[in-house]
């Protein structure tokens, strides 16, 4: 039996009224790259959230490694994220090297300084992720791309499990978005993770993941879903399962067998 | 080392202001890269309304101003996070609430020959011994509690989502912050009063930003501007006889002015 990274069970979220996630339930295999995708205001971003316990369900629950997120991270164990907008501020004055090592500091504890462990260990990922000779240079003041991977080698560098990934193209021109996947799957590999990736790139995504979760919150869709179930599978020769709600039952994440 | 308590009023006022410019210039460095500006505002003036309440009551105004500043800046991060306000909202309520409860206080107290004015505008000069100590203990503090905490502050103003992803405990240091903003206003109102408090804890900052690229920098930056403008200002408030506090606070102001210049300058012209 494979072990399960992420699983939610009638997993209900709603802000201020609005229900934004309704009744999902899937399971995340460990060891899988896989991308979410669905439209705009779907509750994609809102789901990795709730998985990385930022966002409380208001009904259901989510497990990840058969925990809570919240009782995970109060045992030290934490999750890789890389939200949709990790640089908030450009003119903040910290280098590249002081942004990875972010990524250590709820490891090394309150009040203490970075070991020269820390600063090795945040060099090892600026290698990995292919930019060691930008550690130096001020985070606001190099490519997006690049900033992109300093966040991922952040992400990396608290020594996760599970990597959780927000939009981390939608800056990027093609190339370098062919470029992040190979990565990303790469480190995957390299690192025994699970990859999340939330993405609207219907096609690269279909290219580079293992399984797809589609994803719309709403309880009547009017419109025609985005995507057919048939040009789905023939576009990405792999079986799909829908989270259309109201008119397609909900069930998410189906495994195909390579 | 020196007594506070036999030095003069001049050499109280130059301690007090050196140990409050230092201070505010290093805090000042996190309340502009978290933008907190405003909080600052509305700490600061929710402080008139503890101030009066101590006149009312016939106890040390500091006190209570402490009591006062401290449960609004809780208030502002409860509302924040418990109700469906905003914070900038929160601030802009309970600062004009607290300015309004001051003056019913006030009122209340008959107490109209007190130095209403010293408070809201600062008076440097009437600095005494103790306020001198609580000034002191206060800068220790604070500094250390900075010291103590760099890094997840930093992190905290950088991304504060991501913080609490990463395992730091975000809610606390929050706390912390807002704790140590308050107390540092209240004891920085004996040198420019409550209207232009908010100024040392913003300006020095914001005069850092343009210059510095580099946190530690950046900190080395504000103090030096905040210390600088300090000195300076009493210096010519001396000589022309102007007031300490608003002078100090127009010589900040016209430092932050030529730093933007000077950064415009370099931006605009081709080779960096």
């Amino acid at each position: 039996m494979p072990e399960i990274a992420v699983a939610t069970k009638n997993l209900w979220v709603s802000y201020n009224g609005l229900t934004v996630l309704e009744d999902i339930s899937l399971e995340i295999e460990a060891g899988r790259f896989v991308g979410i995708l669905g439209p705009n205001g779907g509750g994609k971003s809102t789901l990795l959230k709730v998985i990385l316990g930022l966002a409380p369900p208001s009904r259901g629950q989510v497990r990840v490694f058969g925990e809570s997120p919240q009782k995970l991270r109060h045992r030290g164990e934490v999750m890789g994220y890389l939200p949709q907008k990790p640089l908030i501020n450009p003119r903040f004055p910290v280098s590249v090297l002081d942004v990875v090592l972010m990524g250590r500091y709820g490891r090394i504890g309150l009040g203490r300084r970075p070991r020269p462990e820390d600063v090795d260990l945040a060099r090892r990922h600026l290698e990995m992720v292919g930019i060691p000779h930008l550690a130096a240079r001020p985070i606001g003041e190099i490519s997006g791309g690049e900033q992109q991977r300093v966040f991922i080698a952040r992400a990396l560098c608290v020594e996760p499990r599970i990597l959780i990934l927000d939009e981390p193209l939608i800056s990027l021109d093609a190339c370098a978005q062919d470029d992040l996947y190979e990565m990303i799957y790469g480190l995957k590999e390299k690192l025994r993770l699970t990859v999340l990736m939330v993405s609207h790139d219907i096609g690269g995504v279909a290219r580079h993941v293992n399984d797809i979760v589609c994803l719309n919150r709403r309880v009547h869709v009017h419109q025609p879903p985005p995507i057919g179930r048939i040009p789905l599978e023939s576009t990405f020769g792999c079986s799909v399962e829908y989270l259309f709600h109201g008119e397609i039952p909900h069930r998410v994440v189906k495994i195909h067998d390579d | 080392m020196t007594d506070f308590f036999t030095l003069g009023f001049l050499q109280r006022a130059l301690a007090a202001g050196l140990l409050v410019s230092l201070l505010c210039g290093v805090l000042s460095v996190f309340v502009i890269l978290r933008r907190m500006a405003f909080i600052g505002v509305g700490i600061s003036h929710s402080a008139f309304g503890g101030v009066a309440l101590g006149f009312l009551l016939g106890v040390d105004p500091l006190w209570t101003g402490i009591l006062f500043s401290v449960g609004v800046a809780l208030l502002i991060e409860w509302t924040q996070t418990h109700g469906r306000v905003e914070e900038d909202t929160a601030i802009g309520i309970f600062f004009a609430a607290s300015m309004a409860l001051g003056l019913v206080f006030l009122h209340l107290s008959r107490a109209y020959n007190v130095d209403v004015f010293g408070f809201l505008f600062g008076n440097l000069l009437a600095i005494g011994p103790r306020q001198v100590t609580e000034i002191l203990l206060v800068t220790g503090g604070v500094l250390i509690l900075i010291w103590i905490f760099f890094k997840e502050l930093v992190f905290l103003s950088f991304d504060e989502e991501m913080a609490w992803v990463s395992g730091v405990p975000v809610r606390l240091l929050r706390y912390l912050f807002l704790v140590m903003m308050a107390l540092v206003i209240i004891v920085s109102i004996y040198l420019v009063g409550i209207i232009l408090v908010s100024a040392l804890l913003v300006i020095p900052g914001a005069i850092a930003q343009n210059l510095s690229r580099q946190i530690r920098a950046m900190i080395g930056v504000s103090a030096g501007a905040a210390v600088g403008s300090m000195v300076g200002g009493l210096g010519v408030s001396y000589s022309m006889d102007y007031p300490p506090g608003a002078t100090i606070v127009l010589l900040l102001s016209l430092v932050y002015l030529a730093t933007s210049l000077y950064q415009s300058r370099r931006r605009s012209s081709p080779a960096r």
